[in-house]
């Protein structure tokens, strides 16, 4: 509240304003449990055995997570899913998978983006406004267009359910990359590199040494986005790598671990263990970049 | 398609590759001879910083979407990965596909379900952003739902809502209410994954939506506040107003999201060795009947041409979007 309102008590205190704070208040905490109380009653689930769950009871234990991370003994396995095998799921080869995948597509797509936003916000050369265009066009573009002649060509280049065929669409740009790079270049003074440039610097050291430790803050904001994406990303790995566990992500595994699951009885806690253990990661990250992720989206959100 | 290849340490490199690359580096080599240098760049320097996105740009963005355009005019067969050019015939066949009209009614359900939900709720968070409080935490904890992946939200609500042992059932059961089936009934399904992902994405809208409620100018508020306005008031005279600019390409941009929904489809309905779409295609969305055609049927050509018009019809949409709002003109000049 600025100083004036205070001063004037916010307008004349109708019924309706003097009501309207506390239920607005009351609204917002409304809306945050709403967006909580999935997580926190998974989480509680996954901390309970099966068979309690299939009563509608609580039982606490570790169980489940130790059996996601392979830890835990036959004897413990049974007792806890009520099964010997719950399906497969190898949970830690499917976490290095995501790793290596979302990790590659990051550093990749960031870093080559950058270097031609460089080249758009900073160079001249004939035609630079209607490539930029052109590549502008290609956000616009669903990706369900691009998805099937896509897997046809990495099916030509022999990289069907490989780490290659998974990164390769991602790795090179994105054409939001480009954009979100490009604005935030046009948005850094040039007169340093203007001294450097007419003093005999070459394009190549500009970019290295003026505008990528400039721009760090952002270009990291960016690659944990690009990493959240990636990790995230679950139609691209199915069509191109619908058979080889040993490169799938987390979140294809995830899917493929449910489809062989009973009907009837399926194993709850091991599967909402897992489930959260997926979503671990993308939260930590969330704790750790929460604010920068925050700011840019008020960045690239629309001025 | 060309099979030669060569073998270096080892490693396979593809002959499709190898031409990629070496088309890459000719006209660069080209460029670099022949083109005009200047002290800001010029083609010589510049097209080596452009060159990974351009290979990325032009191999699995330019020539993908000619090619997709190209693929629905034939009978394209994933396994036999060769079909024959057949002109219309997938389109005429479209037009009279029960199934895809179908899809498009399930589709357009869906999005209007969800955007009417999502946008009220963002709009209300937006402003609470704004005029109750601007705690980091309070945004960071509505972002949250944002950053998970589709799967795990979708298998989240599968449990919440299942049946027998989910505890929305369990709830509705004590006032007497239910069982209901969230995901499982014919009338449920889309409304139910249309809340799920306004949950998931009301958050984000609102923060997109309370980056443009920056942009007017408080004064405004203040001399409504002089004049007695109350909350309400403000919001339906100030506030709605001087947005809607904002609002029109968040609306955009929301809505063609919303008409590619899949994976939450594809895995909540999906759920344990069921058939994902149903119950009986009632939650058939148009990107999953375009998947089943390509993937299940091994149709490509036909869900080439499904994705063609799916790509025409989201165009037109946005066109007709920017038309009703006036995204171009803002009330603040």
């Amino acid at each position: 509240m600025t100083a004036v309102q205070e001063m004037v008590g916010y307008g004349k205190p109708t019924t309706a304003s003097r009501m309207g704070k506390p239920l607005a208040w009351l609204l917002l905490f409304l809306l945050l449990g709403v967006t909580l109380f999935p997580f926190f009653w998974t989480l509680r689930s996954a901390l309970s055995t099966n068979s309690a769950l299939f009563a509608n009871g609580f039982e606490f234990t570790f169980i489940n997570f130790k059996r996601v991370l392979g830890l835990a003994t036959d004897e413990e396995i049974l007792y806890a899913s009520g099964r010997v095998n719950s399906g497969q799921f190898d949970f830690l080869l499917a976490l290095r998978n995501s790793v290596i995948i979302a990790a590659v597509i990051a550093v990749g797509q960031v870093f080559f983006s950058a270097m031609a936003a460089y080249a758009f916000a900073r160079m001249k050369f004939a035609g630079r406004d209607k490539l930029f265009f052109l590549y502008l066009t290609g956000m616009m573009i669903p990706p369900i267009i691009t998805l099937i002649p896509n897997l046809i060509l990495m099916k030509e280049l022999g990289w069907l359910n490989s780490f290659k065929g998974i990164v390769a669409p991602f790795v090179l740009m994105t054409p939001f990359a480009v954009f979100f790079l490009r604005q935030f270049y046009l948005s850094i003074n040039r007169s340093i590199e203007e001294a450097a440039l007419i003093d005999g610097a070459s394009h190549f050291r500009l970019f290295r040494s003026v505008i990528l430790p400039i721009a760090r803050p952002q270009m990291v904001t960016l690659m944990v986005l690009t990493y959240v994406t990636a990790w995230n990303e679950f139609l691209w790995p199915l069509v191109v790598a619908p058979v080889n566990d040993e490169v799938q992500p987390l979140t294809l595994a995830l899917g493929v671990f449910t489809t062989q699951q009973p009907g009837s009885a399926p194993d709850w806690s091991g599967l909402l263990a897992g489930t959260l253990l997926a979503a671990l990661p993308v939260m930590l990250i969330f704790l750790i970049f929460g604010r920068r992720i925050v700011d840019s989206i008020r960045f690239t959100g629309i001025k | 398609m060309t099979t030669f290849g060569v073998s270096v340490l080892g490693m396979e490199f593809p002959g499709l590759l190898l031409a990629i690359l070496g088309v890459a580096f000719g006209i660069g080599a080209l460029v670099t001879v022949l083109g005009k240098r200047s002290l800001y760049g010029g083609w010589p320097t510049a097209y080596w910083f452009l060159l990974p996105s351009l290979i990325g740009f032009v191999v699995f963005f330019l020539f993908p979407t000619i090619r997709g355009i190209y693929l629905s005019f034939t009978d394209w067969n994933l396994l036999a990965n060769e079909g024959e050019f057949i002109g219309t015939e997938n389109y005429a066949i479209l037009w009279t596909d029960g199934d895809f009209w179908r899809a498009m009614r399930v589709t357009a359900w869906y999005v209007i379900i969800n955007i009417g939900t999502q946008t009220l709720l963002a709009i209300i968070i937006a402003v609470m952003m704004d005029r109750l409080t601007k705690s980091a935490t309070v945004r960071g904890i509505l972002l949250l739902p944002w950053l998970m992946p589709n799967v795990v939200v979708a298998l989240l609500f599968v449990w919440l809502l299942d049946n027998n042992l989910g505890v929305a059932n369990q709830v509705l059961g004590w006032v007497g209410l239910g069982p209901w089936g969230f995901l499982t009934s014919i009338n449920g399904v889309i409304p139910t994954i249309a809340a799920i992902n306004t949950w998931k994405f009301m958050g984000y809208t609102a923060l997109l939506i309370f980056a443009g409620l920056q942009t007017i100018p408080g004064n405004l508020y203040e001399a409504a506040a002089l004049d007695g306005a109350t909350e309400l008031d403000m919001m339906r005279r100030i506030t709605i107003p001087l947005m809607r600019p904002v609002l029109a390409l968040v609306m955009v941009v929301t809505v063609v999201g919303s008409f590619q929904v899949f994976d939450t489809v594809q895995v909540a309905t999906g759920g344990f060795s069921g058939t994902p779409g149903g119950p009986v295609k009632a939650s058939q969305v148009i990107y999953l009947y375009i998947y089943r055609n390509a993937f299940v049927f091994n149709d490509l050509g036909y869900a080439a041409a499904l994705a063609a018009v799916l790509f025409v019809i989201l165009m037109v949409v946005t066109a007709i979007q920017l038309r009703l709002l006036r995204a171009g003109e803002s009330d603040l000049a």
